[in-house]
């Protein structure tokens, strides 16, 4: 621990180190932040990619781009690569940036393993990345890997892909750690729990959840790895096992992990709202015990993605009525943002743009959530596309439209410019309607019967299903304008203040813009 | 610097909390087992043998349908039925069901059984006193084994269960059972954990149709 104070001593007058030893040797917040962006956005072009294979052959009924086999292999990768390497990643990558700015902390509280905790993660990826090169192939089970598809019937390469999963579990498991440990000890004197900004508190939240699921994660593989190698039956029932275990499991980890994704982007939506409307944020307090609640309420409605594999009577109604409750404090932050922004001097730059998106689409997907939370009428929606348009509707438009909106609101903050408004616009409509486009119409084929991670459909799926690539391909292509528009305002563009936005508040906005490399040496005062 | 044990307790209570979660993981396998037992969830049936306590009253107005259904797992080759699909008792009195199984191929191979019941809320009530599910077969290539299910329907089953259906899935453990017999030189190495219906169920059983496994049972994980 004493090492701590070495980097402030290195660097302490000067910038930062030159060169690409810069990035390897990194203690720095902003840096680390921004490594985890630039990763987090490769891969969410990796895994884009992925989709659009997707997509292409599901473009026409019938077998015409790539085999079956090959098919489930982009499904899985897609789904891993989007939530392992996309979104977590990035939430990871704006905590590291905006906590310590936000309450006026020098930098995270244990720089080493932060840099640790990024580095491993470009090699858990070529790891898992690897797997399609090899014999067998990738990973072909689908993200959620249900045993025994994943143990007796899975490709060899299933070690790498548990190999790579340990990784990424330490990596996010460190994250936390250093995200909690940031917010206990180092807020600026004065700074109070309830007075902290709300990413702060979403993403403290979200650290707790990560430490009490990924763990439970890390067992689950690390039995599939004893059952395919050790001879032991967690999963076989052949050996006294059973692999309904694997899904309760899998899912006691699953559910709290989908809060995860989604947390901390309701940090970020409540900073923009409030900006853009010049009002405060309304319900302050209610947000702060909403998140919990949510957070809370995870642990106990695991099973509601396992209404099918037989559970009796009294176990579908308590996951049913437990899951429905997570609508009532999930209603109680959209009503906020949708007050908070009533009456509000509103005007509608682009991170308002897509935070609105947000709250309408995310809305859409809740709902979406409470039908398929329904026990007896899951039965029919029941993996088919109804499931996943739901879970990309809180997904795309929610996640990832959120690191979005939270991207184009700080970025003036993060390289001093200003992007360009004209372009942010058209990356919002395009993804808008490249989003609905692609998902909304899986709710219709979904409630039809088609079932997912199937490469060829009956032709009655036909029309909807070339809508929705043709969709799919107007959003991915969209976010190329995205990464057009990061590296213009990177290089160069119109000045910007210490506070580009009017009703913008808190600590991060009183640091110059760009933000210098050393930002609070000394903390701030609170009133 | 001040903040340095601050940031020693916070960080080593969450990275003993991460070990914690971590171990509560496979403490999750037992818990769910004894949730499933406790409440006889998702047709789990006891793997232990009934002890016949009292003789049970037979219910001579009552009948009850008891069907058998016999799968093999996947890669299971072996041919296994049941001699009857489906029989009438009484609640209460002893039933005796037998079971053929064939292994047509052209190796020694070991099977074991795992039953369940259906509708799951009956499970608790079909009472076996001896079962080939509690142990292990092991059988050379084109031999076959008449099987016994020695069994009660306890008369306290609800009114409205009229049917009760035993499905037995036969799964191939050549491959496993040999992994486990090295573990049996070596336990610290390898975990194993108890397949049902080993050991100490076997000897509280009276075996019929028992072919005897040394190396397993001499172990007694």
């Amino acid at each position: 621990m004493n090492d701590m104070t070495q980097p402030e001593l290195m660097h302490g007058h000067h910038g930062p180190a030159q060169g690409i030893t810069r990035w390897l040797y990194t203690t720095n917040h902003k840096d680390i932040g921004t490594l985890y962006l630039w990763f987090s956005f490769a891969m969410f072009l990796i895994g884009g990619c992925m989709a659009l294979v997707i997509r292409s052959e599901l473009f026409q009924p019938g077998l015409q781009l790539v085999q079956p086999e090959f098919f489930n292999q982009m499904t899985t990768m897609h789904g891993l690569i989007m939530v392992f390497g996309a979104v977590m990643p990035a939430f990871v990558g704006l905590a590291n940036w905006m906590i310590p700015l936000m309450v006026g902390a020098p930098d995270m509280a244990l720089p080493r393993m932060n840099n640790l905790g990024f580095w491993i993660l470009p090699f858990a990826f070529a790891m898992l990345l690897s797997t399609l090169l090899m014999e067998g192939g990738g990973p072909n089970f689908g993200w959620t890997f249900y045993a025994p598809l994943s143990t007796t019937y899975a490709p060899p390469s299933v070690t790498f892909f548990i190999f790579s999963v340990h990784m990424m579990g330490i990596s996010s498991i460190m994250g936390a750690i250093n995200v909690i440990a940031t917010i206990l000890n180092m807020r600026a004197p004065g700074m109070t729990m309830m007075k902290m900004p709300l990413f702060v508190w979403t993403w403290l939240i979200t650290a707790f959840l990560l430490i009490a699921v990924m763990p439970v994660l890390a067992g689950v593989i690390t039995m599939m790895l004893m059952d395919i190698h050790f001879g032991t039956s967690f999963f076989d029932a052949g050996g006294g096992g059973d692999p309904v275990l694997f899904q309760h499991l899998f899912w006691f980890f699953g559910h709290p992990e989908v809060y995860i994704m989604i947390l901390p982007a309701f940090g970020i939506i409540s900073h923009i709202v409030p900006t853009f409307s010049r009002k405060r944020l309304f319900g302050y307090a209610s947000m702060v015990y909403a998140t919990a609640s949510i957070a809370l309420l995870s642990f106990v409605v695991w099973a509601h993605h396992m209404f099918t594999v037989g559970l009796p009577l009294a176990g579908e109604l308590f996951f049913m009525y437990s899951t429905m409750l997570i609508a009532v404090p999930t209603g109680v932050k959209v009503f906020n943002w949708v007050s908070t922004m009533f009456r509000g001097a509103i005007s509608f730059e682009t991170p308002m743009l897509f935070a609105i998106g947000f709250i309408v689409l995310f809305t859409i997907g809740g709902f979406s959530g409470l039908m398929l939370a329904i026990s007896p009428a899951d039965f029919q929606y029941h993996d088919t596309y109804f499931v996943v348009a739901h879970f990309h509707y809180v997904l795309v438009p929610g996640a990832v439209f959120s690191i979005i909106a939270g991207a184009y609101y700080w970025l003036p903050k993060w390289t001093g410019h200003m992007y360009n408004e004209r372009l942010g616009q058209w990356h919002f409509w395009l993804s808008m309607i490249g989003v609905n486009l692609t998902f909304f119409p899986m709710h219709f084929i979904g409630l039809a019967g088609m079932p997912r991670r199937i490469p060829d459909y009956a032709l009655q799926f036909a029309d909807f299903n070339m809508i929705a690539s043709i969709g799919g391909f107007m959003f991915g292509f969209s976010q190329l304008l995205f990464l057009y528009i990061v590296i213009k305002c990177i290089k160069g563009g119109e000045k910007a203040e210490a506070k580009p936005w009017e009703g913008a508040e808190g600590l991060e906005w009183q640091v110059a813009s760009p933000a210098p490399y050393h930002t609070f040496a000394q903390p701030p005062r609170i009133d | 610097m001040k903040d340095q044990n601050p940031h020693k307790t916070t960080v080593s209570k969450l990275v003993l909390a991460t070990l914690g979660m971590f171990l509560f993981g496979f403490l999750l396998v037992p818990l769910y087992d004894v949730f499933c037992d406790i409440t006889g969830l998702n047709g789990k049936v006891s793997n232990t043998a009934y002890i016949e306590k009292e003789g049970f009253t037979v219910d001579p107005n009552r009948k009850v349908t008891v069907q058998f259904l016999t799968n093999t797992n996947a890669n299971m080759n072996w041919l296994f039925e049941a001699e009857a699909r489906s029989i009438q008792v009484h609640p209460g009195e002893l039933s005796k069901v037998s079971f053929k199984v064939i292994n047509p191929s052209l190796k020694r191979m070991t099977a074991q059984a795992v039953p369940s019941v259906s509708p799951s809320e009956g499970a608790e009530y079909l009472l076996k006193t001896q079962c080939f599910c509690f142990e292990q077969q092991e059988l050379g290539a084109g031999a076959s084994l008449q099987m016994t299910l020695l069994f009660r329907v306890d008369p306290n089953l609800p009114q409205h269960i009229k049917t009760l259906t035993l499905a037995y899935t036969l799964f191939d453990i050549t491959d496993t059972r040999s992994v486990s017999s090295i573990a049996q030189l070596d336990p610290a190495k390898i975990r194993q954990p108890e397949p049902r219906g080993s050991a100490d169920h076997i000897a509280s059983t009276v075996p019929s149709i028992h072919v005897q496994d040394t190396i397993l049972l001499a172990g007694g994980y």
